[in-house]
C-alpha cells in the first residue's frame, strides 16, 4: 500500500491554512492553541514512517483496504452507454469512506496523549466510524447529533451506543448537523486539554481541511491505479457527492495533476436550487465564515446561516470545505446540483441493475454520472466514488418508494 | 485618547474597575433591548456591550443562545443594531458591539465600521475573529476610528497575547475560563493568572468575563482586572425583571476593592 498519500503536495494551503482566499481560521482564540498543537503533530506524523506504517496497517487489517473498483455496465447503459466504474468505499468496515479519516485522527489523538474524543454526526456514518475507532483504540467517545437526525437515524444511534459512545442529542438551533458542530465546539473549548475534536469532514479551521483530505487521499491513489489497470486509461470524469466534501476531495486528489480528468462534485439540490429547500452550497451559496473557515455558505443577507435541506442527512449542511471553494474558483473542479428525486432514481437504478444499494449521499454522484455519461456518449469513461452503502437509508427508501408491507 | 480609554481612565482615577454589561440587541425585542440598556446605564454600567444575535453562536452558553434565538425569531435585522447603539449614546451611556464575524462580512466590513461609528459606537469585540485573519477589519476600524477588542484565553501563548495586545485598541478581553458564556457559582482561578500574564505584555486595560453573576464575584475580579464583564446574568435578569437591582449589586461590587493602578 502506498505510503506517500500524506506527503505534502503543491496543493497544500499556506501556513495559515488558506487555499487562495478560502479557509484559514475564523474561530475563538481559546481554541487556537489546540489547532496549533494538532497542526504541529500532523506535520510530523505525515512524514513519519512509523505513523504511516501504523495507519497503513489499520486501513488494511481493520478497514479492509484497498477497496474494490467495480464496473457497472448495466448502470452505464443508462448513462449514455458510457463505461462507469465504482470505487467501492461502501465495502469498507462501517460502510463508508469515513473510516479512513477516523483511523488517522484517532492515531493522532493517541500521539497527542489525549484520552477523550468528541465528534459531530449528521446521518450517523461519521459518528459510527468514530465510535468504532474509539472502541478499537480505547478512547472515550462523545458524539453530538442533532435531535432531528437522532430521530431520522435511530439505528445509527443504537450502533454508536453499542460501541460504547455517549450520544448527545442537540436541541438548539435547527437541531441538525450544523448545530451538532456548534455543540461539539462548545464542548471542545471547555475540555481542550484532554479532548480531541475528531471533525468528520474536510472543513473547519486549519489544519482540519488538509488533514481530513490527506487521510482520504488513499481513495484517489487506489482508484487511479485500479482504473488504469482495468480500463487502460484515465477516466474522463471523476464524480463524487459533496456535502462537507471529504470523500470528493479524497478521490479528486488522485487525479488533480491529470489535466485531462474533469473533477465533478455533485451537491444536494433538495427540491431544486430555485426553491429554499436545498443544500447546494457551491452552486447557490455566498462567501462567509462558518465553523472556523472561509468558504461558500448558505446564508441570508444578514449573514445568518440558513438551514440546508436534503433527503440525505449526510449532505444536509449549509457549508462546504474550503478547498472545494478554491477548486471552483480556479476552475479545476466543477459542481452541479442533483435533486432529491434524481438521487433517489439513481439509488433505485443501481440497486436493481447492479445489485448494489448505495448510500443516498453516494446516489447523488450516481445521478450526476447518468447526466455526464449522456453528455460524453459511449466513448466516455466515468469513475464514481461510491462513498457509502445504503443499509442505513432503508427508512428513507420505504417512505420515498412506498416499500412498506401494505404496498 | 480613544473613547474606551477614557472609560477606563475615569475608573482608574476612582481606583476601581469598570462595570461592563452585555445584552443582545433585539432581546427581548428591539425596543425592549433599548429600555433594558437604558436601565443598565442609569443603574451603573460604565460601558455596555451590545450583542449582535447570530444563528450559530459557538462561544455562547445556553442562556445567550436562547436570547439570540428569541431576537431572531422576533425579526431582528442587523440594521436594527445601529438604532440600539444610538439609544445607548442618547441615554448618556457608552457602547461597544460584540459580534461574530459572519454578520459583519455579510453587511460589508467597511460599511459595518462606518455605520457603527456613525451610531456612536466606540468599538467592537469579535469573539471568533483572531488578529491573524483581521487585516481588513483593522483597516476598517482604523479608517472609522473605532476601537477593536481581540480576546485572550488561558490557553493563549505569550506570542499570541502579544499579537492580541498589539492588534487591539481600547482594552483587551480576557476570557477567564476555558468554556462558553454562562453564569457560574465560582469564578475561575485561571483568571488572576491570565491577567498577571497579560500585564507582562501590555499596559492596556484588561476586561475579564465569562461567569460573573453577582456583586461578590464582581468584587473578586475587580481586585485584579480593569473591567468586569457580565453577560448571561443580565439576560437572566431581563427574564426576572431584576436588571436595575443586578446592576446596582455589581456596581457596588466593583467599588468594594481597589484595583491596583
Amino acid at each position: 500500500m502506498s505510503r506517500g498519500q500524506l506527503a505534502p503536495t503543491p496543493h497544500d494551503p499556506d501556513e495559515g491554512g488558506h487555499f487562495g482566499r478560502w479557509g484559514g481560521r475564523f474561530m475563538p482564540e481559546a481554541l487556537i492553541g489546540a489547532v496549533d498543537e494538532l497542526a504541529a503533530f500532523y506535520e510530523k506524523a505525515r512524514v513519519d514512517p512509523e505513523f504511516l506504517d501504523e495507519f497503513a496497517r489499520l486501513l488494511r487489517d481493520f478497514a479492509g483496504r484497498p477497496s474494490l473498483l467495480t464496473e457497472a455496465p448495466k448502470f452505464g447503459a443508462h448513462a449514455g452507454g458510457a463505461r462507469v466504474f465504482l470505487k467501492r468505499e461502501d465495502l469498507n468496515h462501517t460502510g463508508s469512506h469515513k473510516i479512513n479519516n477516523v483511523l488517522g485522527q484517532a492515531l493522532l489523538t493517541k500521539r497527542m496523549g489525549k484520552k477523550r474524543v468528541i465528534a459531530e454526526t449528521g446521518a450517523g456514518q461519521h459518528g459510527v466510524a468514530t465510535a468504532t475507532a474509539c472502541a478499537l483504540m480505547g478512547l472515550d467517545c462523545v458524539v453530538y447529533m442533532g435531535e432531528v437526525d437522532t430521530e431520522r437515524q435511530s439505528l445509527n444511534v443504537a450502533r454508536m451506543r453499542l460501541l460504547g459512545a455517549q450520544v448527545i442529542p442537540v436541541k438548539t438551533g435547527s437541531r441538525t448537523l450544523k448545530d451538532a458542530i456548534n455543540e461539539a465546539l462548545r464542548d471542545w473549548v471547555a475540555n481542550v486539554d484532554d479532548t480531541h475534536y475528531l471533525l468528520g469532514t474536510a472543513a473547519g479551521p486549519h489544519p482540519f481541511p488538509v488533514l481530513v483530505r490527506d487521510f482520504h487521499r488513499i481513495i484517489g491513489v487506489e482508484a487511479r491505479q485500479q482504473i488504469l489497470e482495468k480500463a487502460g486509461r484515465l477516466p474522463d470524469v471523476v464524480a463524487a457527492c459533496v456535502g462537507g466534501g471529504s470523500n470528493a476531495i479524497g478521490i479528486f486528489h488522485g487525479f488533480i495533476d491529470d489535466p485531462s480528468v474533469r473533477l465533478v462534485g455533485l451537491e444536494p439540490g433538495g427540491d431544486g436550487i430555485d426553491t429554499a429547500r436545498h443544500g447546494a452550497t457551491l452552486t447557490a451559496g455566498t462567501p462567509g465564515s462558518l465553523h472556523g473557515a472561509m468558504s461558500y455558505v448558505l446564508q441570508d443577507e444578514d449573514g445568518q446561516i440558513a438551514e440546508a435541506h436534503s433527503i440525505s442527512a449526510g449532505l444536509d449542511y449549509p457549508g462546504v470545505g474550503p478547498e472545494h471553494a478554491h477548486l471552483k474558483d480556479i476552475g479545476r473542479a466543477e459542481y452541479r446540483p442533483v435533486t432529491d428525486a434524481q438521487a433517489m432514481d439513481a439509488f433505485a437504478l443501481l440497486s436493481r441493475e447492479e445489485g448494489i444499494i448505495p448510500a443516498v449521499e453516494s446516489a447523488h454522484a450516481l445521478a450526476g454520472a447518468l447526466v455526464l455519461g449522456r453528455e460524453l456518449g459511449p466513448e466516455g469513461l466515468i469513475l464514481v466514488n461510491l462513498s457509502g452503502r445504503g443499509d442505513k437509508d432503508m427508512d428513507t427508501a420505504i417512505k420515498w418508494f412506498g416499500l412498506g408491507v401494505e404496498s | 485618547m480613544s473613547g474606551l480609554a477614557s472609560v477606563f481612565s475615569t475608573c482608574r482615577a476612582e481606583s476601581r474597575a469598570a462595570l461592563i454589561g452585555y445584552l443582545p440587541a433585539g432581546y427581548p425585542s428591539v425596543e425592549g433591548s433599548k429600555d433594558v440598556l437604558k436601565t443598565m446605564v442609569s443603574a451603573g454600567c460604565d460601558l455596555v456591550e451590545v450583542g449582535l444575535p447570530f444563528s450559530d453562536p459557538v462561544m455562547d452558553g445556553v442562556t445567550i443562545q436562547r436570547a439570540a434565538e428569541q431576537a431572531l425569531r422576533g425579526g431582528f435585522r442587523v440594521r436594527d443594531l445601529f438604532g440600539v447603539v444610538e439609544s445607548v449614546a442618547a441615554a448618556g451611556g457608552r457602547a461597544v458591539v460584540m459580534t461574530y464575524w459572519n454578520p459583519v462580512l455579510a453587511y460589508g466590513v467597511d460599511r459595518f465600521a462606518r455605520d457603527l461609528a456613525a451610531a456612536g459606537g466606540l468599538g467592537v469585540i469579535t469573539p471568533d475573529l483572531v488578529p491573524d485573519e483581521g487585516a481588513e477589519w483593522i483597516g476598517a476600524t482604523d479608517a472609522h476610528d473605532l476601537d477593536r477588542i481581540f480576546l485572550v484565553a488561558p490557553s493563549s501563548s505569550g506570542e499570541r497575547i502579544d499579537l492580541a495586545a498589539k492588534s487591539s485598541r481600547g482594552f483587551l478581553y480576557a476570557t477567564s475560563v476555558m468554556g462558553v458564556t454562562g453564569a457560574r457559582d465560582v469564578v475561575s482561578s485561571a483568571a488572576p493568572a491570565l491577567v498577571k500574564r497579560v500585564r507582562e505584555h501590555t499596559d492596556m486595560p484588561i476586561g475579564v468575563g465569562l461567569g460573573v453573576r453577582n456583586g461578590a464575584q464582581a468584587a473578586e475580579l475587580a481586585a485584579f482586572a480593569d473591567g468586569v464583564i457580565v453577560g448571561s446574568a443580565f439576560v437572566s435578569a431581563v427574564q426576572d425583571d431584576t436588571v436595575a437591582a443586578l446592576t446596582e449589586d455589581l456596581a457596588t461590587g466593583v467599588r468594594q476593592v481597589a484595583t491596583p493602578a
